[in-house]
Parts: C-alpha cells; structure tokens; sequence
C-alpha cells in the first residue's frame, strides 16, 4: 500500500510540495511511484526555468511508460535534485525523501489551493 | 525446447571461412588512394564461422521465436492475423523480386500496375480519393498524413493552424508525429464511456487548430458514436480530420472513414491486410486523402495514361518525398494478394468475425477480469486486471504467466486511461477452439491468483529466460558485442 505524509501538500496530478519560506519542494507521491513502476530517467527542468502552475515541468519515464510532471506551483526554479540523473530509482525507494525542483514561489497563496494529506489520500482510494 | 543462448560472436573460430570469394578483379586499385577520413582506424571485429554454423545458430534462434504460425497471439492494437502463404508465394515470384528501382518504366509495367490497383482498392476500401504506398510503416504514415495536412493550409495561406487535438486514449505515436511534424498538441478527455468528450472539444475549436487525430474504434475498442457531429465542428473551424488506421480491422466491409468525414488517414497494410510484423517483416504505411488534398501526397506518383501505360510522376505541390522510390514494394504485393484472394465478397466478413471474436473473449471473462466499460466492442477491448483486486497479482503477472501457458501475452499497461490494462484482439481468423482454450486458460490464471498468487507473481516458469531486469535495460543497454566484452 502507498503511503501518504502529513504536513505536506498534495496535487491531484499526484505531485508533493513542501513550503519552506518563499521556497518549495516539489516531487512525487509514493502513489504516483508505485503506479508507474520501476523508474529509469527522470526529464527534469533547468535552474531558471520558469513553471506554471498546472503546466508540465518534466516527465518521468519508467518500464512502463513516460508520465508528464505537473508543476503544482507556480515560480523560477533554484535547484534541480542531480542525484536523480543517475539514479532515477531514489523515486521508487522514497518518493517523499526524494525531490525533484526547487522553486522560488512566485504566489505563496497558490500553496492553499492544493490539497492536505487527508484530502489526497482520499482520492487516492 | 533445447536450451540454446550462444552468440554468434561466440562461435567464431579465428580463420574458420564460410564462404570463397571470387578473384579479385580490381588489383590496380590501391587502398592508399582512399580518403583517410574514410578509412577505418579500429578492426573490424566480425564472426568467423562455416556456413553449417550460421544455418544451425540461426535455426536454433529461430526456434525460440513466438509468431502467429506458433500460436494464439492476442496482442491488442497489433492485429495480429494469420498471415496466408499464398502472399508469400506472389511476392517471392522473381518477376518481382529481381526488379530494381531504377529500371526503365516499361521494363517494371506490371509493379506499377499491382501499385496502383492496390491504391485504388485502398481508396475503395476507406472511402477517400487517392493513395500514396510510399510510407514504410504506421508511424510514417502518420507523419505523412500530417506532412499533408500543414501543407494543405500552407497553400491556403493559413499559416497560424499549428495545433494538432489528440484524444487522452490515443496511440502514444499519434502525438509523436504530431511533435516530429512541428506541431503542438492539444489533449481532449473521454467521457465515462470511453468517447471522445463532445462537450471537451468544443472549447478547443478555433482558428490555430490544423485538425484532429482519432481512431475508430479508439484505443478500447468502442466506435466514437459521435464521430458524424465531431467532423462537422471540426470542419465548421476549419480543420481536418485524421484517422489512424491501426484499428481499421473491424470497419472493413462494413464502413468507411471517408463517409464518417476523415480527410486523411493511413493503413496499417501489415495488420488489415496481414502481411507480417512485430518483428517478423517490414511495415507499409500507406496514406489516403479527400480529394482537395491530393495533389500534397508525396512523391513519387503513379499514373496511368489513357492508352494504359503506367508511368511515375513527380508534382510541384507535393509534400516533398518521403521514401526512395516507391516504399516496400514487397509488402503490397502480399497485402494486394489478400484483397484479391478475399474478394469484394469475403472482405466484408472480416470485420464482423473480428468484432464477433473479440466480444466472446470479453462476455466470457468478464466475471474473473475487471471490464471498466460494459459495451459492445469492436475488434479489441481492454480489462482493467482482475476482478479481485485483493489478490495483490498484477497485469505485469498475468501476462508473464500466460506465456507459461504457449501463449504471446497481451498488450499491457495500454491505454493509460487504467492502471491494469489488459488489451486483447483476437482477430477474425481464430476459430472458437482456440478462443475457448485461451478462455479456459485465462480463468485458471485468475484462479491461480487466488490460490497460489505467488506462482502467478514469479512467473513465467517455464521460459527459456525469467523475468528479465528491465529497469537496467532501460537504464545500461549492452547493444553490441563489443559492448558486451567491455563488461566482463
């Protein structure tokens, strides 16, 4: 079974977001990593890069099939996680410890948009 | 089954000759002469071996194959068909196979000949105007169709439709083409029944659409009921419509794209007209147009003059070339053969026994297997894995079990509308033993999974390889045996 994180917040799409200042995490949900299966590349951004809310950022790949990212904030991104480059299976072994993007929020209130951890467990079912 | 894993690499014998090599006439010729920009700087690593070698590792390898002359073959999307070996004998006739591309147009009278006939049966079939066969497969086909499709409106002088709309069910190479062919694209959602959402595509329809991509019946095997209305708003803002022709099986005999409103579309002639595939022999990808477009197939074109002579031609509002010559030539001798063996006649029971075969294997699993759309389908439907999901057995497991079974699995994992699908197409030349063995056989796999799930997990058993670790496929390729030598 997936498991599912308190404090963080969560998209439909299946992406998490964690809020630090006027930065965010962004990754995937151990839901979305179990569904796709084995993960073999992740498409990330580029630092500077700016992401939509809504919009694709990336895609990843596994042995099943390619699955775009959607980006569940909107903002210029600081940081790529590069440990993913080479191994793309950190998704798989801990979807939540693992982040893909850092971004430098551009609208804070966005955040409250998207759903708590109840709430994505709920469609999760 | 012998266990058989050598390489060819792997029986090489250094000085072992399969073959004598006639004098060498060209002795004035000096490899000193050779640009040293052409000049291979490693050796060539190639096998040594005898002819004998060659024919039993080839026939050894051969051996381990799965094609629909094995057994049943139920790969959705594929159709998979029985390919007759009367194809085989016209296309080996060697009137055909001794000609050259480049021979003189009265010397090749009869290939064009069987080329056009084979286009306008294409035409009479799916209801357009005319046929290119150039195209070597599906998937350049649609790269075609859509290469015809901008240079339609290019020549209007419309030059702001760059958007192509695909349905979320879609053929994943249907935006691949649509990508490749510098066009972007816009998704459309399915409704609850697995059609086009009518109500989804309205807003989409403007004046930067160039048209739509759709299959019928889509990807689950359901008619697009709603495709008369979906042409008109399409057309109404200006955009064409193209059909995949990749599930034209079910259709044939019975209606044609160009009634339903399509304006272009390509054959898959290696699935409806079985010729063979997926490993098995090259592809043809032929593509028909409405007639205000074809004057923008590609060349080359054949045509036929008054008296009868057959000739090729190249036009000026073409969408540029997009095989040498006359595409795989071979191919639509065995599709042409087909139509002629079947006749106007037979043609048309096709589809019916198609659709007949698929909804059988559907009513009859559908209690051990999950069916997420109750409906008549086509020629192929999907589950969404089993009925029970508390097994914790996925569709990854039952397909690999099924090969322990003598059978090619499924298509799996597509279309990505469910997370367990599970496509099956049985295709119309399967009698109704082979369907009820497949049914039995499908039944004690869901069993299986009640009782002994484990046995279901860490399958296959029986295979001459297991389960194969596919994320370092994926990730670290060894595609050479030069690459493999660097490993160990």
């Amino acid at each position: 079974m997936s498991t599912v994180v308190e404090g963080l917040r969560y998209a439909e799409s299946h992406e998490w977001v964690k809020v630090e200042g006027e930065y965010a995490y962004v990754g995937i949900t151990d839901y979305a990593q179990n569904a796709l299966g084995n993960i073999v590349y992740v498409d990330m951004p580029e630092v500077d890069d700016e992401v939509k809310k809504d919009e694709e950022f990336g895609a990843v790949e596994s042995v099943k099939a390619a699955s775009d990212l959607i980006s569940p904030v909107s903002g210029v991104v600081v940081e790529i996680n590069e440990k993913l480059e080479d191994a793309p299976e950190l998704l798989n072994e801990d979807a939540f410890g693992n982040w893909i993007m850092k971004v430098k929020l551009s609208d804070i209130a966005e955040v409250d948009t998207l759903l708590d951890a109840k709430a994505y467990e709920a469609i999760c079912e | 089954m012998k266990y058989y894993d050598k390489l060819i690499f792997e029986l090489s014998k250094e000085g072992r000759r399969g073959y004598t090599l006639p004098e060498n006439r060209l002795k004035q010729y000096s490899m000193e002469e050779l640009p040293a920009s052409l000049k291979r700087e490693k050796e060539l690593m190639l096998p040594e071996v005898s002819e004998f070698d060659v024919v039993r590792h080839y026939t050894n390898v051969s051996n381990k194959n799965f094609g629909v002359d094995t057994g049943f073959y139920p790969l959705g999307s594929c159709t998979m068909k029985y390919n007759p070996k009367l194809n085989e004998e016209m296309a080996a006739l060697p009137a055909f196979t001794s000609l050259h591309p480049l021979q003189p147009e009265d010397t090749v009278q009869g290939a064009l000949e069987l080329y056009y006939r084979f286009a306008h049966a294409l035409a009479e079939v799916s209801g357009l105007a005319e046929f290119t066969l150039n195209p070597f497969a599906g998937a350049h086909g649609e790269l075609t169709g859509l290469m015809v499709m901008r240079q339609y409106h290019i020549q209007r002088g419309d030059l702001k439709r760059t958007k192509v709309i695909v349905p979320n069910s879609a053929h994943g190479t249907n935006p691949a083409s649509a990508a490749v062919c510098g066009l972007e694209i816009v998704e459309v959602k399915s409704k609850e029944n697995g059609r086009i959402d009518v109500e989804d595509l309205k807003p989409l329809l403007d004046d930067t659409i160039a048209g739509i991509m759709m299959t019928n019946p889509n990807t689950l095997g359901l008619f697009e009921t709603e495709i008369l209305e979906i042409a008109q708003l399409v057309h109404a803002c200006g955009g064409l419509l193209y059909y995949d022709g990749a599930n034209l099986n079910p259709l044939l005999g019975k209606c044609r794209p160009g009634d339903m409103g399509f304006d272009i579309m390509h054959i898959n002639v290696h699935k409806t007209f079985s010729t063979p595939h997926g490993g098995g022999g090259p592809g043809s990808g032929p593509v028909g147009v409405a007639p205000a477009l074809v004057d923008y197939l590609p060349n080359p074109h054949v045509k036929k003059r008054a008296d009868g002579v057959f000739y090729v031609e190249n036009g000026d509002k073409a969408s540029g070339s997009v095989s040498g010559f006359l595409g795989n030539f071979g191919v639509m001798v065995r599709g042409y053969t087909y139509i002629l063996s079947l006749g106007k006649e037979n043609i048309k029971m096709v589809g019916p026994l198609a659709t007949l075969n698929a909804n059988y294997i559907k009513e009859s699993l559908k209690e051990e297997y999950y069916l997420p759309i109750e409906d008549i389908c086509k020629h192929e439907f999907v589950f969404d894995g089993l009925a029970d999901k508390s097994t914790g057995v996925t569709t990854l497991d039952i397909a690999k079990r099924l090969l322990d079974y003598g059978y090619h699995a499924p298509t799996i994992y597509f279309p990505l509308l469910f997370h367990q699908s599970i496509m099956i197409e049985p295709t119309e030349t399967e009698s109704i033993e082979t369907l009820d063995e497949f049914i039995h056989v499908m039944k004690v796999v869901a069993q299986e999974a009640k009782d002994d799930p484990e046995s279901v997990r860490t399958a296959p058993h029986t295979t001459p390889v297991r389960r194969l670790d596919e994320t370092t496929a994926a990730k670290h390729p060894i595609l050479s045996y030069r690459d493999l030598l660097k490993e160990v």
